[in-house]
């Protein structure tokens, strides 16, 4: 038994090995898709918020001479007040059709308002549902906020009131997210990207098993022999989860160095992922293994072509996001119950991982022994179906 | 030695076997022969077990195909119609695998698929991954591998298709050394003239059953025609539609 097991195993590596289309997405579609994403992303964000707070924009600001010191405000918070559009009228319609995002119009009764003391009127038009150009409209306000402010304790100072007069409230924001904590929301989305290269790493040798052996006419000459027909089955769902573990091997590798070299601290993050960190990870993701394959050779086992095959797994590599963009989405806590859902709970684990906290190890329990006794059962679901004679096609 | 008795199979609606029975005896070639459709691809399939029958029972050297497949499959070397290779392992490689499978213990291995290299003449080509090989190429492997673990009983589904003269050639040569080494061999086919040249036994199938199962002699005298193609043809007429 163990044998022929081994034989099997080892011509579906051999096979699969020099197949080239098995090899790029083993070993580099499934583990460099991830990282490269997630550097992409966050190299972004990072960019976004450091540009953001520090970028010069033009602002172009009709009635400059109305409000020259607020012009001069403006220029110290790095917003350059421009020659804009003739007038109001051609102000709205330059905002609305995206020629400019944010218009700020000082009316000639500005300065006279202004002098009597009472609130001078002042606009800032921009397009709310255009979030790039909400930005700039929330700087700009931001801006005009604070000179507002500042007058305001000039005023009071005048007066001989204390500025503080206009502070009844002293709040203070207490952050108690950590560091690896903040990384965690971000970091959420590198389970879903494990799961994909784990998956996509067996995902041709699945398909093999059953619709592509037909195909190419190997499968009857093969059951032909005195073997059984389990024997074959599980040689092949064994290379298949070889498969799968190198992909994720590979992954976490690769999320490893590209982590490494992402200028997160400047997000304030710093996740906890170093190689204790990535060793742990596979062992919580490994049970997701024998699901992974059982999963995919039996979905290709119903599939009439290596197309068609091919059209299903695309579908099951979807399918392990499901659980985790629901609990994103409703920022659940991790749960005992959680913990019997494949996928959902190696993601809640990872999380809580990247985190910086201690694991409970009830639940590390449950979510391999569930994730593991589902890929037993359809593994014999799998055994099942093979034996039938409608395999042939 | 191979036995059927009364076997039927129906897929859904279709009957394709309706109660064909007959014998292939060791030492002798028995030619399966009927048009395209008769019965002869799912009456091969239920002798080397991936088929079961719905009614009657088929012994492969005694073992029943249903109650002790495995022992029957041991004692047959099948080549299915259309037969596939992998195509990433050389030809040595896929004829080794089959070895290994068999149950050939590791260090005989070598050995065997050497031998069985020479037997068919397959060694310009042995070393070279399947992919792209020819027809006749291909065929020649898939019979060697089905050879290698040297089964008593060998059955061919349709094993000269798409080959050329040459490799046609060479497979009669083979399928007449391995009668000489008192094997029992049955091979399909739908050309009268091929199973003739070859078959010490004849079974002609039309529509899921035996229409007549003799010598191409005793053919030619039952039919009363001299003309072994028409004696094909008025043994086909002689089984009535369903």
């Amino acid at each position: 038994m163990m044998r022929t097991l081994l034989t099997v195993f080892r011509k579906e590596v051999l096979d699969n090995v020099r197949d080239r289309r098995t090899l790029v997405s083993a070993l580099i579609m499934g583990p460099l898709f991830g990282p490269l994403l997630f550097a992409f992303m966050i190299n972004l964000s990072i960019e976004r918020s450091l540009e953001d707070a520090e970028r010069v924009i033009d602002l172009p600001v009709i009635g400059q001479q109305h409000a020259p010191n607020l012009v001069r405000y403006l220029e110290s918070r790095n917003i350059d007040a421009v020659e804009g559009p003739a007038d109001r009228g051609a102000a709205l319609a330059a905002v609305s059709t995206g020629a400019h995002d944010v218009v700020v119009v000082i009316p000639p009764e500005f300065a006279g308002q202004f002098a009597d003391g009472i609130p001078a009127r002042i606009e800032v038009i921009a397009d709310q549902s255009n979030s790039q150009a909400d930005r700039q409209a929330r700087r700009v306000r931001g801006a005009l906020h604070a000179y507002s402010g500042e007058l305001a304790s000039i005023r009071l100072s005048a007066r001989g009131l204390s500025p503080l007069a206009l502070r009844p409230l002293n709040i203070d924001d207490v952050d108690v997210s950590t560091p690896s904590g903040r990384s965690a929301i971000l970091l959420g989305m590198m389970s879903y990207f494990l799961i994909f290269a784990l998956l996509m790493g067996g995902m041709y040798l699945a398909i093999d098993t059953t619709a592509g052996e037909r195909e190419r006419g190997s499968l009857e000459p093969l059951l032909a022999l005195p073997v059984t027909r389990n024997q074959l089955l599980l040689g092949k769902i064994a290379a298949t989860c070889v498969f799968m573990a190198l992909s994720l091997g590979l992954a976490l590798g690769s999320f490893y160095v590209a982590l490494k070299f992402m200028p997160l601290d400047e997000l304030g993050m710093t996740p906890n992922f170093g190689p204790p960190t990535v060793a742990a990870a596979f062992l919580v993701l490994a049970p997701f293994i024998l699901l992974g394959a059982a999963v995919m050779t039996l979905v290709a086992s119903f599939t009439k072509s290596y197309r068609e095959a091919q059209t299903w797994l695309s579908g099951v590599l979807l399918a392990p996001t499901l659980p985790i963009l629901i609990v994103s989405i409703l920022t659940l806590r991790p749960r005992l119950e959680f913990m019997f859902v494949p996928s959902l709970s190696q993601h809640l684990l990872l999380v809580d991982m990247v985190k910086n906290e201690p694991l409970e190890p009830l639940h590390v329990a449950i979510s391999a022994g569930s994730t593991l006794l589902l890929g037993g059962l359809l593994t014999w679901v799998c055994a099942r179906l093979y034996r039938r004679e409608g395999l042939l096609g | 030695m191979i036995r059927v008795e009364g076997i039927h199979k129906s897929f859904g609606k279709v009957r394709a076997v309706r109660g064909v029975s007959f014998e292939a005896p060791d030492g002798k070639i028995t030619g399966l022969l009927g048009p395209n459709g008769a019965g002869k691809s799912t009456t091969l399939r239920v002798l080397y077990t991936v088929l079961q029958p719905d009614k009657g029972r088929a012994f492969i050297d005694g073992a029943d195909v249903v109650t002790q497949s495995l022992e029957a499959r041991r004692r047959i070397g099948a080549l299915p119609h259309g037969a596939g290779l992998y195509p990433h392992l050389t030809a040595r490689e896929n004829i080794a695998y089959y070895a290994r499978l068999c149950g050939i213990e590791p260090g005989a291995i070598e050995d065997r698929v050497d031998g069985i290299i020479r037997l068919l003449e397959i060694r310009d080509f042995a070393d070279r991954r399947t992919k792209g090989f020819s027809q006749g190429q291909r065929t020649k492997v898939a019979i060697a591998r089905s050879l290698v673990h040297d089964p008593q009983n060998i059955i061919l589904d349709e094993p000269s298709n798409g080959l050329d003269v040459m490799a046609t050639r060479s497979l009669r040569d083979l399928i007449l050394k391995l009668k000489d080494a008192g094997r029992c061999v049955l091979f399909s086919s739908h050309v009268m003239q091929e199973v003739a040249a070859l078959c010490d036994d004849i079974c002609i199938i039309a529509d899921g059953q035996v229409a007549i199962d003799d010598s191409a002699d005793g053919i030619r005298k039952r039919t009363g025609c001299d003309d072994l193609e028409d004696a094909f043809v008025r043994a086909i007429q002689m089984v009535g539609p369903a």
